[in-house]
């Protein structure tokens, strides 16, 4: 377990080390996944220790949204004052995004599920 | 025991990081006892829970944001490598991902300025104030890529988090139904439009529905912060003008 966060944490060091060196706009993790997920389709897949690891990260990635999620009390001032318009463009445009995201994907890969079929 | 040492053991003990983070597990504890007992309810989402658990404690108690956040730091911090982590999913369906590489690529650009450009021209229509609304256009990507786009638009990094985690809570509770009503039951469009419109958290949903939801997830949502970041912080001053006369 030690063995897999070691490595979870070096590849994002060096999603980290390569954001700041080439002062990319994406965040270091997100590198890090990147690296990650290069460095499996070199070595053929993951170990089962870091199968483990990662599954059981994941499986609570819920949790580690909570201490930012906390955070909405610094801004309750705000957030009544402009409640509607936040509340209107909040849902309506991630009811937007969704709809579009989804829809587009299922009509383009609609032909490729039914001769699969 | 009196109430004066009582008092005493509680300014020494909500003071330490230890009581804080005990609390946020415990919170997120309790969360995911009562998601299982709702038989996994959407509505009853881990995150909004343990979040309104904490904010109730925290304003009973009178404690600042800041001394809360120097003991839930520890759990923020572990944020990095569970993305990280990500790739294992990703590569586990990779075989699938590359077959779909076109039609994924459309999706993505079709999904990703449809929830941005959304947000920020619903948001000044109805007259939120200027850093409102830059802090509400990418609250569809992964926060720290958010806060990041939102700072370069003028908007406020904090709020934007909050814009982020409320954009992730609700699209872990609605996607999936409202989806399906548009007749969207393929597990690669559900995931790709959960990760894609509600980032992590709705990632985390994903994962609740199946792996490879879950996989397709990760895959927009980390998509959608690089695309993100690379095309509204120049696409944003370009449409300012025509919503703000």
């Amino acid at each position: 377990m030690i063995q897999a966060f070691a490595l979870l944490l070096a590849f994002q060091l060096a999603g980290e080390t390569l954001r700041v060196a080439l002062h990319l706009p994406v965040p270091g993790p997100v590198l890090g996944m990147a690296l990650l997920l290069l460095w499996l389709i070199f070595r053929g897949g993951p170990g089962d220790d870091l199968r483990h690891t990662s599954g059981n990260l994941l499986q609570h990635l819920s949790l580690m949204f909570v201490p930012a999620g906390t955070g909405v009390m610094l801004h309750v001032g705000r957030l009544a004052d402009e409640a509607w318009p936040i509340a209107i463009a909040l849902v309506v445009s991630t009811v937007l995004g969704l709809a579009a995201t989804g829809l587009t994907l299922h009509v383009l890969t609609r032909q490729r599920r039914e001769t699969s079929r | 025991m009196n109430t004066e040492s009582m008092t005493e053991i509680w300014v020494y003990l909500s003071a330490q990081p230890l009581l804080w983070l005990t609390l946020t597990l415990a919170a997120y504890l309790l969360a995911i006892a009562l998601h299982r007992k709702a038989g996994g309810h959407p509505a009853v989402n881990p995150v909004l829970l343990s979040v309104t658990i904490l904010v109730v404690l925290l304003s009973l108690t009178g404690t600042p944001y800041q001394r809360y956040f120097d003991g839930a730091q520890f759990v923020h911090f572990l944020l990095g490598p569970t993305t990280v982590a990500l790739a294992i999913p990703l590569h586990s369906q990779l075989k699938r991902l590359v077959a779909m590489g076109g039609p994924l690529l459309v999706a993505l650009v079709v999904g990703s300025l449809t929830a941005g450009l959304s947000a920020y021209v619903i948001g000044a229509l109805l007259g939120a104030s200027a850093p409102t609304v830059a802090s509400l256009a990418p609250k569809s990507v992964t926060t720290p890529i958010a806060m990041g786009v939102a700072e370069r638009l003028g908007g406020l990094a904090s709020l934007t988090a909050v814009f982020v985690i409320l954009t992730g809570i609700f699209g872990a509770i609605f996607a999936a139904g409202l989806l399906r009503r548009l007749g969207v039951k393929d597990e690669a469009s559900v995931g790709f439009a959960m990760g894609l419109a509600s980032h992590g958290i709705g990632t985390a949903r994903a994962f609740q529905l199946s792996e490879q939801t879950g996989a397709f997830a990760a895959l927009a949502m980390g998509l959608n912060g690089l695309f993100t970041a690379l095309t509204l912080p120049w696409l944003l001053p370009l449409l300012a003008p025509l919503v703000r006369p």
